[in-house]
């Protein structure tokens, strides 16, 4: 996929990522009861591009079915890609064998959602963090000191090390995952919905920590969770996933307030803020019926048959429409698949796949942003937001 | 769909409770499990109401009480676990005094709740139009037929396509948010004047987590049911509830109008709440306070306020360690607080 290289180029030559995934797709065949192949096929990635730089941290963000584990499963080849390059240190860890691979797993760790299931209960927090030791050949001499400076680190006394992982909370269980993770100082961390199990009080506690981790290592971290917030609050640039495709990428700050895809601006304005005047003027933009499935993934642009903005330039002058179960919709995104390309000018940092990505303006009148205002597209904002009188 | 408004907070004014005359209840409730030495205390001296038309929040973390409260009122506990005192008024009867055949022909009728996870209230074996069948022809006395053109509507009251085919699908054909949608259809098939809904969307994705609260919303405009939301998402709790109520160690410690509790917070779990928790709102550098420690083992309760140990404002104080802090009125009227220093937040507010 060519069209997606603008966004791939380093912005500097010190710039150099550490991690590129170059068009990667996974499917996955659905096989029967006895093995035999049904012949019916998800597509869970479906041409992916990302890079991360030293010591940054991408956010992947998507609700369930985007493909967002999976391609943090996809980097450690605990799913194996169906194409693409997933370049690392120079090599294409898609083309090592298995046994090749295995070695690199020391750059690349990985925590994991579930700080319960993740750890064996028959291994104390020493057996636990010394383990990853054990199987990459690290000098027995070193172990212990090692082991005890990277427990400081995660904010766990080294001490508790003869305990076993029943003994402890679930934040500090997560601390141990984070430990065993760091223990062979990796360059890249992939986090899999590392908070979303723990109580709301103990959250903070992991992501202070995983922050404090990273302005002292420099170590780079992909981040895959749901929740928008958590995202906002720990990532450098993020991208956001539909089912399988990235559909819009961008630094922080300019994703959160100038969101130019139609899903991006859906996403946010789903999420409530808890602020009673602001969250009550706010407008909620809706989303048609729920997420396909990787099974059957709609033509053209695969956001289509939930999207608000399909329906509103097919109300416009001038543009060729196509009615589809009834309702009227732009054909451009019916019958092409969009790529992802600067979404405004020649901002190569801000992408969106959209045919209409939403300018400024729009974007106001459609999120309510600027609390107050008259929207100046009334029959687009009436028609598929909500707005909440306080 | 067309332009919705949220059901303005009629209660503002109305809400008084000379003039309202509470649907639900709840007088110092306590609810005890059997514990190793003494019985372990999970529902403390709770005391909440709810009128007509109104959505109360109940905020807190696992093991703070929320669920158990309202398992509680509704007889619905674990085998072992017992209510030791107070009462559970619904329209002025008293739901623990009810034999248990009266207190199922009410729950459903009366009074329903939606539980967390929509795979839990729906049996996998039995095709959904029969599960909602079988509900309604527990309370009333009609036809299969006439239950099955009920289900039908109520199906399409929840929003879910081709109800009339979707009836006959087992739940396992209907994805999270349909399955949930489902379980509200039950739940509301009998028109109850009070839904408990807890922790209805947890599972859920955002964008269906906002239409499943909107449909709830939407019912509530139409017949004035009364909800309790339980949840700890402090941005729905801003966008649906009138009042709000949060919970710590098995006890209410915070409890007001809504715009009392988020602007005017008096109590320092609330404000630490706000303060841990990264919101979309909030300068997006902002560093985080994480609230220090653990929630409580409701089995082992310090003498004194169960915050005390992770508290910024009363750590270590003569009167927290030693004294629990009476639930009591603050400077703000209907407003409550179980804290012994809350003049030392006037002037604070969650949201700055």
């Amino acid at each position: 996929m060519t069209v997606n290289e603008p966004t791939l180029r380093p912005a500097s030559e010190q710039d150099e990522p550490i991690l590129e995934l170059h068009d990667v797709r996974k499917v996955f065949g659905s096989r029967g009861v006895f093995g035999n192949s049904t012949g019916n096929t998800v597509t869970a990635v479906d041409g992916i591009s990302i890079r991360i730089r030293r010591g940054e941290t991408l956010g992947l963000v998507g609700e369930t079915g985007s493909g967002k584990s999976t391609i943090g499963r996809i980097v450690l080849r605990l799913d194996e890609p169906t194409s693409g390059q997933i370049m690392f240190g120079g090599e294409d860890l898609a083309k090592l064998s298995v046994r090749e691979m295995r070695r690199r797993r020391q750059y690349i760790q990985m925590v994991f959602q579930d700080p319960f299931g993740s750890l064996d209960p028959r291994m104390t927090v020493g057996e636990l963090v010394a383990e990853p030791m054990f199987v990459h050949g690290t000098p027995r001499a070193e172990i212990p000191l090692r082991m005890e400076r990277i427990l400081k680190h995660v904010g766990l006394d080294p001490r508790m090390s003869e305990r076993y992982p029943h003994e402890f909370s679930g934040g500090q269980r997560q601390r141990i995952g984070v430990a065993r993770a760091l223990v062979l100082d990796p360059s890249l961390l992939i986090l899999d919905e590392p908070v979303s199990a723990l109580a709301v009080s103990i959250q903070a506690q992991i992501l202070n920590m995983l922050r404090s981790i990273q302005r002292e290592t420099d170590i780079a971290y992909l981040f895959i969770a749901h929740d928008l917030a958590v995202v906002r609050h720990i990532s450098d640039r993020v991208a956001v996933l539909y089912l399988g495709r990235i559909v819009e990428t961008a630094p922080r700050d300019k994703l959160y307030t100038m969101p130019r895809h139609p899903y991006t601006i859906s996403l946010l304005s789903a999420v409530p803020v808890p602020d009673p005047d602001l969250e009550r003027q706010r407008k909620r933009v809706e989303l048609h019926g729920e997420i396909s499935s990787g099974t059957a993934i709609p033509t053209g642009c695969r956001f289509h048959p939930r999207c608000f903005r399909t329906r509103f330039i097919a109300t416009q002058q001038g543009g060729s429409t196509i009615s589809v179960e009834g309702e009227q919709l732009a054909r451009q995104c019916v019958e092409s698949d969009p790529v992802l390309v600067s979404a405004v000018g020649d901002d190569d940092e801000h992408s969106a796949a959209c045919h209409f990505p939403l300018s400024d303006t729009e974007l106001a009148a459609v999120m309510g942003m600027r609390l107050g205002d008259k929207p100046s597209l009334n029959d687009h904002a009436n028609s598929q937001t909500q707005e909440h009188n306080s | 769909m067309a332009i919705q408004t949220r059901p303005e907070s009629s209660n503002d004014n109305l809400e008084s409770p000379k003039t309202a005359q509470p649907y639900l209840e709840i007088r110092n409730l306590q609810t005890a499990f059997p514990g190793n030495e003494k019985p372990t205390i999970v529902v403390n001296d709770v005391s909440l109401s709810l009128a007509r038309g109104e959505t109360l929040a109940v905020v807190g973390e696992s093991g703070s009480g929320k669920t158990m409260t309202f398992l509680s009122a509704l007889g619905l506990l674990p085998k072992s676990g017992r209510v030791i005192g107070g009462e559970a008024l619904l329209s002025g009867r008293d739901l623990l005094k009810l034999p248990p055949r009266e207190m199922r022909a009410l729950r459903g009728s009366e009074i329903a709740m939606v539980f967390q996870g929509p795979l839990s209230g729906l049996n996998p074996v039995f095709r959904i139009g029969e599960q909602i069948i079988e509900a309604i022809r527990a309370h009333r006395r009609i036809s299969r037929r006439a239950a099955r053109q009920e289900a039908i509507r109520l199906l399409e009251r929840v929003h879910i396509p081709a109800a009339s085919s979707r009836i006959d699908d087992y739940p396992h054909q209907l994805s999270g948010g349909m399955r949930q949608r489902a379980l509200i259809a039950m739940a509301i098939a009998l028109d109850p004047a009070v839904l408990i809904a807890d922790e209805p969307t947890t599972a859920l994705d955002v964008t269906v987590q906002a239409q499943i609260l909107e449909l709830l919303s939407d019912i509530q405009a139409e017949t004035g049911m009364g909800m309790v939301l339980i949840t700890h998402d402090l941005g729905l709790v801003a966008r649906h509830a009138d009042r709000v109520a949060v919970m710590y160690g098995g006890r209410v410690v915070e409890q007001g109008q809504l715009s009392d509790v988020f602007k005017r917070t008096r109590h320092p779990y609330t404000v630490s709440l706000f303060r841990s928790i990264p919101h979309l709102h909030t300068p997006a550098d902002a560093e985080l306070t994480p609230i220090d420690g653990q929630p409580p083992n409701p089995a082992e309760l310090p003498p004194g306020c169960a915050f005390e140990a992770r508290c910024y404002l009363g750590k270590g104080r003569r009167d927290c360690v030693s004294a629990i802090p009476p639930l009591a009125a603050t400077d703000l009227n209907t407003h409550l607080t179980a804290c012994h220093h809350w003049p030392e937040l006037a002037g604070t507010g969650a949201n700055g």
